[in-house]
């Protein structure tokens, strides 16, 4: 039986005929869904917004005053003749992937999604669908995780071990998702100090009730001898600029998926690299998208092209779709996300 | 191997030369011996006889991670090592186990001569046993290639540390032609026994760049100018009634050079020479394209000896009738270089390199511009009272290269780069203006930094005309210039020139695609230089 396209893939974005909406739309339009809060996904210019309850007061912080309505997950909203509803995606807190019904036929669109454990994030949902539509930012076999767990406790090794040597430990981690995540990892090891784009990301996210470790905004007057050996949390672009020279010789690290590569682990100049990815790996794609059943995948962003090739001789019937979503960029090129 | 695996993630760890030779000190020191000496082979740029080809080791390694073939050679270039793409793709091992590291290299050398089925067995089993940092160094064990950022020098001092010997003596013991499996760490490092090994050459002593004005190095009298040949460094010893060819990568060369085994009948026993060779040509060098098809044959055919005929020019004099001169001054050195040379019959593949009157700094300065007319680099300034160092040391070895040439071309294609590049584009191809049209005429991949490489490539992203795999056509738009040591007449290229180390100095982001140069500039340099 051939598909009906319920969703289609235009050059502003993925667009629903049914409900006349988009998702994750890359050009201005009208009504915009949205799965969540990062630079690449949620853009600015657009009409209506519609997002989770828990995504957001993160949009809301980054966008400004937008037109903003939520939806619970797992409830169903008529937009058209589509039937539309959001489910967690275990990306950052609040991450939907969205799920659109038209006529019997479900197609879901992932976002970015991840199925390892995350203290912060509602934990990734298989839907069952017709068609799924899915980023591989990590789809090549090399990309298999550690557990997360093991990673935070390698990061507070790390960290004590500068503490005992007096001197900082600074952490390189994107400023909403992944440096919430490593607070939330870490637990409670005594003040941490934050860099301003990090420290507006928890303000936002402790003000809607997520637990958040104490922590300490770095300013120009903040008595750095008072806090000598503590954990630093910076955007990664802060590690290589002058902002990081105020803490003497730290040990400095990088957490990303990209660190389970040597070579980047080598040319990113960090002393440590974290494997610790808001992505799936291998593993968690392909276990993804078995769970989900359907017959037709399109994959977005990220090894596009050998992932599809690699589903299509699993039996699926896959293509890539253009789009400008960026997945998890080595070189963040701006601090806030 | 959990003791050299956590070895190596320390060593990797850190940029900080004494974190390193600590953290090697310490290994050298609480190691088994067997496995010291493996460590110092494998630093050294040993490794036990290929047992297992790549191919098969890919083609193995697909297949126990239930991946096809295509799908492992795509990754293979992200991750930029053949030994890490391996040791990822693998499932995790269902019973480690912490063999010594001589257990593994054992292994490797038991199973070479042995049928197929039972060395992939044996691969596939050590696979089973080792974590992912315990595969890569098996697989790097296999594959060779060891490159962490220890070098010979820092893995000798930390050796020094450990064991209390001298560091200059251990450098000289750890040259030349040692294996594992034939000696022993108490024999190799620790006994003193000069006649141990005849084809011992002596670690070859390095310059650093001038930097600025060379008036700074003092007055002129101090020192000997020589021309620095664009050839292969070596040293060529007579010892125990036999010769030796060794070149500066510790590569014995003795059967590639045939024309240097007359030498045996002229060349009295006990003497080291360091020098250059070079194919030479009636009574100058021929270029280094000539040289080039010699390298890397082990057999040289008769028509390629006549065509490029070796010829070795002279630069020191180490070892002299039995005895190490070294720490003479070099001046007294190159005197009885001089003498040991002059009365070899004029035939004979060996000279010594002429050197260069210096007058003054500013004459010299002149007449280092007519180098590469010489055919040469450069100059090379050498201190008259200067001892013969062990390795690279500053102060009384400077080299002074020629300016390079360079030329403005038009970026046409781009490719990601590989292993700590390969999340970027980072090599590139470049054309000149040929009339209305672009002739492509080099790539290069360094020279830029990590920013202006993150600038190029959101650049890439956003124009791409083509894709043909991983190559990007990209909109012939940004210049770059191109520097380089030298240039040749080709076939091969489509421009008909072919450059010898290209690299990016500088974008020029002040010139349009319509200022770059043409590819009649191109063959002026060549008439110039070619
Ligand atoms: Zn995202
Ligand atoms: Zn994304």
């Amino acid at each position: 039986m051939p598909v009906m396209a319920v969703l289609t893939f235009t050059d502003m974005g993925i667009w629903c005929p049914a409900g006349d909406f988009f998702i994750d739309p890359w050009r201005p339009v009208d009504r915009a869904l949205i799965t969540h809060g990062h630079a690449d996904h949620a853009r600015s210019g657009h009409g209506r917004y519609l997002a989770t309850e828990t995504a957001a007061p993160v949009m809301r912080h980054r966008l400004g005053d937008i037109s903003l309505s939520t939806l619970p997950y797992g409830e169903v909203l008529r937009i058209g003749d589509a039937q539309v509803s959001f489910h967690p995606a275990g990306h950052v807190p609040g991450s939907a992937q969205i799920r659109v019904e038209v006529g019997g036929e479900v197609w879901v669109v992932s976002g970015d999604y991840k199925l390892h454990h995350d203290p912060l994030s509602e934990p990734f949902e298989p839907l069952r669908c017709h068609a799924f539509i899915s980023e591989c930012t990590f789809g090549l076999p090399v990309f298999r995780w550690t557990d997360p767990a093991e990673v935070m406790s390698s990061i507070t090794d790390w960290w004590a071990a500068n503490r005992a040597e007096g001197r900082f430990s600074v952490i390189g981690a994107y400023a909403f998702g992944k440096a919430q995540r490593l607070l939330a990892g870490v637990g409670p090891i005594g003040p941490i100090l934050t860099h301003g784009a990090v420290e507006a990301t928890n303000r936002v996210m402790r003000d809607q009730g997520l637990p958040l470790p104490v922590t300490v905004q770095v300013t120009p007057d903040l008595d750095l001898k008072a806090h000598a050996g503590a954990l630093v949390i910076a955007p990664p672009s802060a590690l290589g600029g002058p902002w990081i020279r105020r803490f003497g010789p730290a040990s400095t690290g990088f957490a990303s998926g990209w660190m389970a590569l040597r070579g980047v682990r080598r040319r990113r100049a960090a002393d440590r690299g974290f494997v610790i990815s808001d992505h799936a790996d291998w593993q968690g794609l392909n276990e993804a998208i078995r769970a989900t059943g359907a017959e037709k995948i399109f994959v977005t962003h990220g090894y596009t092209s050998v992932f599809r090739r690699w589903l299509a001789e699993q039996g699926y019937d896959a293509e890539v779709v253009a789009t400008e979503y960026e997945g998890e960029a080595l070189e963040a090129p701006e601090v806030i996300e | 191997m959990k003791r050299f695996a956590a070895l190596f993630t320390a060593l990797d760890r850190t940029t900080r030369t004494n974190a390193k030779v600590a953290a090697l000190a310490a290994y050298f020191r609480e190691a088994p011996e067997e496995d010291r000496l493996w460590t110092m082979a494998l630093l050294s740029g040993r490794r036990p006889r290929r047992a297992v080809s790549a191919t098969q080791l890919r083609l193995w390694a697909a297949e126990r991670a239930r991946i096809p073939l295509w799908l492992f050679e795509e990754a293979y270039p992200v991750v930029g090592d053949l030994a890490e793409t391996i040791a990822l793709v693998l499932p995790p091992p269902a019973h480690e186990t912490d063999a010594p590291l001589s257990y593994w290299t054992r292994l490797l050398l038991d199973i070479a001569a042995a049928p197929e089925p039972a060395r992939k067995e044996a691969i596939l089993t050590a696979w089973d046993q080792l974590d992912e940092t315990e595969r890569f160094l098996f697989n790097k064990l296999v594959t060779g290639g060891f490159r962490i950022g220890v070098s010979q020098k820092l893995m000798t001092r930390a050796l020094a540390e450990a064991t209390g010997q001298d560091e200059a003596v251990l450098a000289h013991r750890l040259m030349g032609d040692w294996a594992p499996q034939t000696t022993t760490f108490a024999a190799l490092v620790m006994a003193n026994d000069p006649s141990a090994n005849l084809s011992r050459p002596y670690p070859f002593c390095l310059a650093h760049a001038v930097e600025g004005d060379p008036a700074a190095l003092g007055p002129e009298e101090e020192w000997l100018a020589e021309w620095k040949w664009d050839g292969i460094r070596a040293q060529i010893i007579r010892r125990g009634g036999e010769h030796y060819l060794w070149s500066r990568g510790e590569e014995l060369m003795t059967d590639r050079f045939p024309e240097f085994a007359a030498l045996r009948d002229f060349l009295p026993d006990g003497t080291v020479i360091d020098g250059e060779v070079l194919a030479w040509g009636q009574d100058s060098p021929l270029p280094f394209a000539a040289l080039q098809k010699r390298i890397g044959r082990k057999t040289v055919p008769k028509k390629l000896l006549a065509e490029a005929p070796a010829m070795m020019l002279a630069y020191d004099l180490l070892e002299w009738e039995g005895e190490d001169i070294r720490m003479q001054p070099f001046c007294e050195r190159r005197r009885l270089l001089e003498g040991a040379l002059a009365s070899l019959p004029p035939a004979l593949p060996l000279r010594p390199s002429p050197l260069v009157e210096i007058t003054d700094w500013q004459a010299l300065a002149e007449r280092r511009t007519e180098a590469r007319t010489e055919l040469a680099e450069g100059l090379m300034l050498k201190r008259r009272s200067a001892p013969y160092h062990a390795g690279r040391k500053r102060g009384d070895w400077w080299k002074w290269k020629l300016d390079p040439l360079t030329i403005d071309a038009v970026m046409v294609y781009a490719q990601a780069g590989h292993g700590r590049r390969a999340t970027l584009y980072t090599d590139f191809t470049f054309a000149v203006w040929d009339g209305p049209d672009l002739v492509p005429f080099t790539k290069a991949y360094s020279g830029l930094t990590d920013a202006e490489f993150n600038k190029i490539t959101n650049w890439v992203r956003r124009n791409t005309l083509e894709r043909f795999g991983p190559v990007r056509r990209v909109n012939p738009e940004l210049v770059f210039e191109i520097a380089f040591e030298g240039i040749q007449e080709s076939t091969r290229h489509k421009s008909g020139v072919a450059l010898r180390f290209p690299r990016m100095v500088r974008w020029r982001l002040d010139k349009p695609a319509s200022e770059a140069n043409t590819l009649a500039d191109l063959k002026e340099m060549l008439a110039a230089y070619g």
